[in-house]
C-alpha cells in the first residue's frame, strides 16, 4: 500500500516540483507581458485604464522624435559592442593561445572588468572621460593643449562613449570564452594541418575559427541580450544625456512609465522591444531546432 | 527680563500642548520622498509635531529618483485600494489624482481656518479640485534667483548686479575676460529647463509665461517672443564651460561657493548650499532675481488621499491643520531654506533672501506676475512638462535654430496632449 503511494509520488515528484515554478513564470512572465500588450492599445495615463483606444499609443510613439533616437542607438550600440567585443575577444585570445609566460596572471586582468557591475563601469568611465576631470584634463597637463575628447558631452558622438565602456567591461568575457573554444581544438588536428604545409594564418582561418562556429554564435547571443537590456549602463555613464542623445529603449521606457505617467506610450514602446527580439531570436530557434 | 521671558514662553507652549491634547488623536500614514538632510529634518519637524498633539504618525519614505520610485508605490497602493493618509504629491499632480476620485477632500478645515484669505490665490488654485481643498501646500521656493559670488564679480571689475539679461549677457562677458566660468550650471534636462523658464519670464513677462508654458497657447509658443527667449538661452549657453554635461545643481552651486565662476541660475534650494558652507547672504554671495520683475513659484504640499475610518479622517484633518499652522509653516522653512506658503507668518527669524524672496510674492501677487513653475511641475501635467523638457535640453545641447525648437516644442506639445 504504502510502496505503491511511494512509487506514485516517485513518479509525479518532478511535476509536483516543477509546478509551482511553471505557474509562477505563467502568471509573472506570459501575464504580465499580456497584460502590457492590453495596456499599449489603452488611453492610460497616470493609473490604468482598460478601455480600448486603438493604435492611438503606437501612433504617438512613432511620432515622438525620442524614440527614434532611442532606437538608432540601440542600432548602434548594438552592432558596434558585439563587433568590437568580438574581434577583441578573438584577438586577445589568440594572443593568449601562443603558450606564452603568466598566461594565467593576465587572463585574469582582462577577465576582471565581467566582475564589476554596470553601474560601476559607467562611473568610472564617467569619470575618464569627463573633458575636465579625465583625459582631456591630463593629456592638456601634460602639454598638448590642442588634445580634445569630449565625446562624452558632445550630443553626436556620446553614443560612442557608452560603446567604449561597454567594450572595456564585456571584451574579457568574450576572450575567456573564445580561448576556452582555442583550447578545446584537437592539438593532433593542428599537427597534422602543419605537417601538410599550412601556416599559422590558414590553419586559423581554414581549421580552428570554423569549429568555434558554437563558440561565436553563444558569445553573440550573450553580448546581445546585455546589448538589448543595457540600462543600467546608460543610467550611470551618460544619464541618457547630452540632453537625451544616448537614450536607448529601455530608458525611454522608464522614463515614460516612471516619471511621466504616461503608462500607455511606456506600454507601446515595451511592446516594440519585445517584437525585436522576438524577430531575432525566432528565427535564431528555429534554425536551431529544426537542425536537431 | 529674558529669564521671564523664555519662561512665559515655555509656559504658552506648554498650555497650548496641552490644550492641543485635548481633541487630537488619529493616526497618519505620511508618504514622503525627503530623505536627506534639510528636508529629512524638515520632515522630521512635522512628525514631532503631530505625535505632539498626541497622533499616530506611521512615516514611508521611499527614496530615490527625485520622487519616481515614490509615484510608483503611490500608484501599486491606490490600486490595491489602500492609500496612504496623505502623499507628497504637488502641482497638477494633485488634478489628476483628483479626477481619478483618489482624493478626499479638507474643505471643512480650510473654511474653518480660512485658508483663501492666507495663500496666494496662484497657490490655492493649484491646492483645490472642484473649489475644494484636497492638499495643503507647506512652502514656497523661489525658482527664479540668480546666485552670484562677490568674489568672482569683483575679479571681472562688475559692481553693478544685472537688471535686464542684456546686462546680465555683459556682466558674463566680463566674467569669462578675467578668465573665470561665467555661468555655472548643470546639464541636465531640469535644469536646462529651470534657466529656460526664467529666461521666458524675463524676456517675455509674466502674461506671456502664463499663456506660453501653463495655457500651452499654440501662438504663443511659435511666436517671435519665444524665438527671442531661446535665442537668450542660445547665448547662456556659451557662458556655460565645458564640463557641465549631467553635473549635479550642487556641483554647480559649489563652484559659485569657490568663486571659480561667477552666476548660477538655481531654486533657492541652492541656498542651503551657501549656508552649509558658512557663507551669509549679501557680503558672501549674493541672491537676485533673475530680470523681470515676475515671480516663478514652486511649493511642496501634502496631498490628501482618500482613506476611511475615523481614525484616519480625524488623523487627516488634524494633518492639514497642522501644515497650515504659522508655528509650523515656520519651523519647517527654516529647516528647508524655503519661505512660509502662508503669507501672514513674520519672517524675522528668516535670512535676507528668504525676506526678499517674501517681499516679491507679496508684490508679484498684487501685479499678477506670480506664476507657476512650468519646470518643477507646478504648471502643466508630469507628461507635458516632459515633452518640453525634451525640447529644451535638445536646444541647449545641440545648435538647433531658435526657429525650429519653437515649431518643436507646439509639435511635441499637440503630441502630448
Amino acid at each position: 500500500m504504502s510502496s505503491r503511494f511511494g512509487r506514485a509520488l516517485e513518479r509525479r515528484l518532478p511535476l509536483i516540483v516543477v509546478s509551482p515554478l511553471f505557474a509562477a513564470s505563467l502568471v509573472f512572465v506570459y501575464g504580465f507581458i499580456l497584460w502590457t500588450v492590453w495596456i499599449s492599445f489603452t488611453r492610460s495615463r497616470v493609473l490604468p485604464n482598460y478601455e480600448f483606444a486603438g493604435l492611438l499609443q503606437y501612433e504617438r510613439l512613432w511620432s515622438t522624435p525620442r524614440w527614434h533616437v532611442a532606437l538608432s542607438n540601440l542600432v548602434i550600440f548594438w552592432v558596434l559592442f558585439v563587433v568590437l567585443c568580438l574581434a577583441i575577444g578573438m584577438l586577445l585570445a589568440i594572443l593568449l593561445d601562443q603558450r606564452i609566460r603568466i598566461e594565467g596572471v593576465i587572463r585574469t586582468i582582462y577577465l576582471y572588468p565581467m566582475a564589476l557591475s554596470f553601474v560601476v563601469t559607467g562611473t568610472v568611465w564617467k569619470w575618464i572621460m569627463n573633458p575636465g576631470l579625465g583625459v582631456e584634463r591630463l593629456m592638456q597637463q601634460a602639454g598638448f593643449d590642442s588634445f580634445r575628447f569630449d565625446w562624452l558631452v558632445n550630443p553626436d558622438y556620446a553614443i560612442y562613449a557608452v560603446v567604449i565602456a561597454g567594450v572595456w567591461q564585456s571584451s574579457g568575457y568574450a576572450m575567456a570564452l573564445f580561448l576556452a573554444g582555442l583550447r578545446s581544438v584537437d592539438d593532433e588536428l593542428l599537427k597534422a594541418a602543419a605537417i601538410d604545409g599550412a601556416g599559422p594564418l590558414r590553419i586559423y582561418a581554414r581549421i580552428v575559427l570554423p569549429m568555434m562556429r558554437p563558440v561565436l554564435m553563444s558569445v553573440v547571443i550573450i553580448l546581445s541580450h546585455l546589448a538589448i537590456k543595457s540600462f543600467d549602463l546608460v543610467v550611470a555613464l551618460t544619464g541618457g544625456g547630452p540632453g537625451y542623445a544616448t537614450d536607448m529603449p529601455a530608458t525611454f521606457m522608464y522614463a515614460f512609465a516612471f516619471q511621466r505617467s504616461e503608462l500607455g506610450l511606456a506600454a507601446a514602446s515595451a511592446v516594440m522591444m519585445l517584437m525585436t527580439v522576438i524577430a531575432i531570436i525566432v528565427p535564431y530557434l528555429y534554425s536551431e531546432l529544426r537542425r536537431r | 527680563m529674558t529669564k521671564f521671558r523664555r519662561l512665559t514662553a515655555v509656559a504658552a507652549l506648554l498650555g497650548s500642548v496641552c490644550a492641543s491634547n485635548a481633541y487630537a488623536e488619529g493616526t497618519v500614514e505620511v508618504l514622503h520622498w525627503w530623505t536627506s538632510g534639510g528636508e529629512a529634518k524638515a520632515v522630521g519637524e512635522l512628525k514631532s509635531a503631530f505625535e505632539s498633539q498626541g497622533g499616530m504618525w506611521i512615516d514611508s519614505p521611499i527614496a530615490g529618483g527625485g520622487g519616481d520610485a515614490a509615484m510608483t508605490a503611490l500608484r501599486a497602493r491606490v490600486v490595491a485600494g489602500n492609500p496612504p493618509t496623505a502623499v507628497q504629491l504637488k502641482g497638477p499632480g494633485i488634478q489628476e489624482w483628483a479626477t481619478e476620485g483618489a482624493l478626499n477632500d479638507v474643505q471643512a478645515v480650510a473654511a474653518a481656518e480660512n485658508w483663501d484669505s492666507v495663500l496666494p490665490p496662484v497657490l490655492a488654485e493649484i491646492m483645490k479640485y472642484d473649489g475644494n481643498y484636497v492638499a495643503a501646500p507647506v512652502n514656497i521656493h523661489r525658482v527664479d534667483w540668480i546666485w552670484a559670488s562677490p568674489v568672482a564679480l569683483e575679479k571681472a571689475g562688475i559692481s553693478e548686479m544685472p537688471t535686464t539679461w542684456a546686462e546680465f549677457n555683459a556682466a558674463a562677458e566680463k566674467l569669462e575676460a578675467a578668465g573665470l566660468v561665467a555661468l555655472a550650471h548643470g546639464g541636465q534636462p531640469w535644469q536646462d529647463a529651470t534657466v529656460f523658464e526664467d529666461v521666458v519670464l524675463g524676456v517675455g513677462g509674466p502674461d506671456f509665461y502664463r499663456k506660453a508654458l501653463v495655457e500651452l497657447d499654440a501662438d504663443a509658443l511659435t511666436s517671435d517672443t519665444m524665438v527671442a527667449a531661446f535665442d537668450q538661452l542660445r547665448i547662456l549657453r556659451g557662458f556655460v564651460d565645458d564640463g557641465f554635461s549631467g553635473r549635479d545643481w550642487n556641483l554647480a552651486t559649489s563652484m559659485v561657493i569657490r568663486g571659480e565662476a561667477g552666476f548660477q541660475i538655481m531654486g533657492d534650494w541652492a541656498k542651503g548650499e551657501f549656508l552649509a558652507a558658512g557663507l551669509v547672504p549679501g557680503k558672501d554671495f549674493y541672491c537676485i532675481p533673475t530680470p523681470g520683475d515676475g515671480f516663478v513659484m514652486n511649493s511642496d504640499s501634502f496631498t490628501f488621499f482618500k482613506v476611511a475610518g475615523d481614525e484616519n479622517l480625524k488623523g487627516q484633518q488634524v494633518l492639514a491643520s497642522l501644515i497650515m499652522s504659522p508655528g509650523f509653516q515656520k519651523t519647517f522653512n527654516l529647516a528647508k531654506g524655503s519661505i512660509p506658503a502662508r503669507t501672514d507668518v513674520p519672517l524675522d527669524d528668516f535670512d535676507d533672501c528668504a525676506k526678499r524672496s517674501h517681499e516679491d510674492l507679496l508684490k508679484a501677487t498684487e501685479a499678477g506676475a506670480l506664476v507657476p513653475s512650468m519646470a518643477h511641475e507646478m504648471a502643466i501635467p508630469r507628461s507635458v512638462r516632459g515633452e518640453i523638457l525634451d525640447v529644451v535640453t535638445t536646444f541647449f545641447n545641440s545648435d538647433m535654430s531658435s526657429k525650429d525648437a519653437t515649431a518643436a516644442l507646439a509639435a511635441a506639445i499637440q503630441r502630448a496632449m
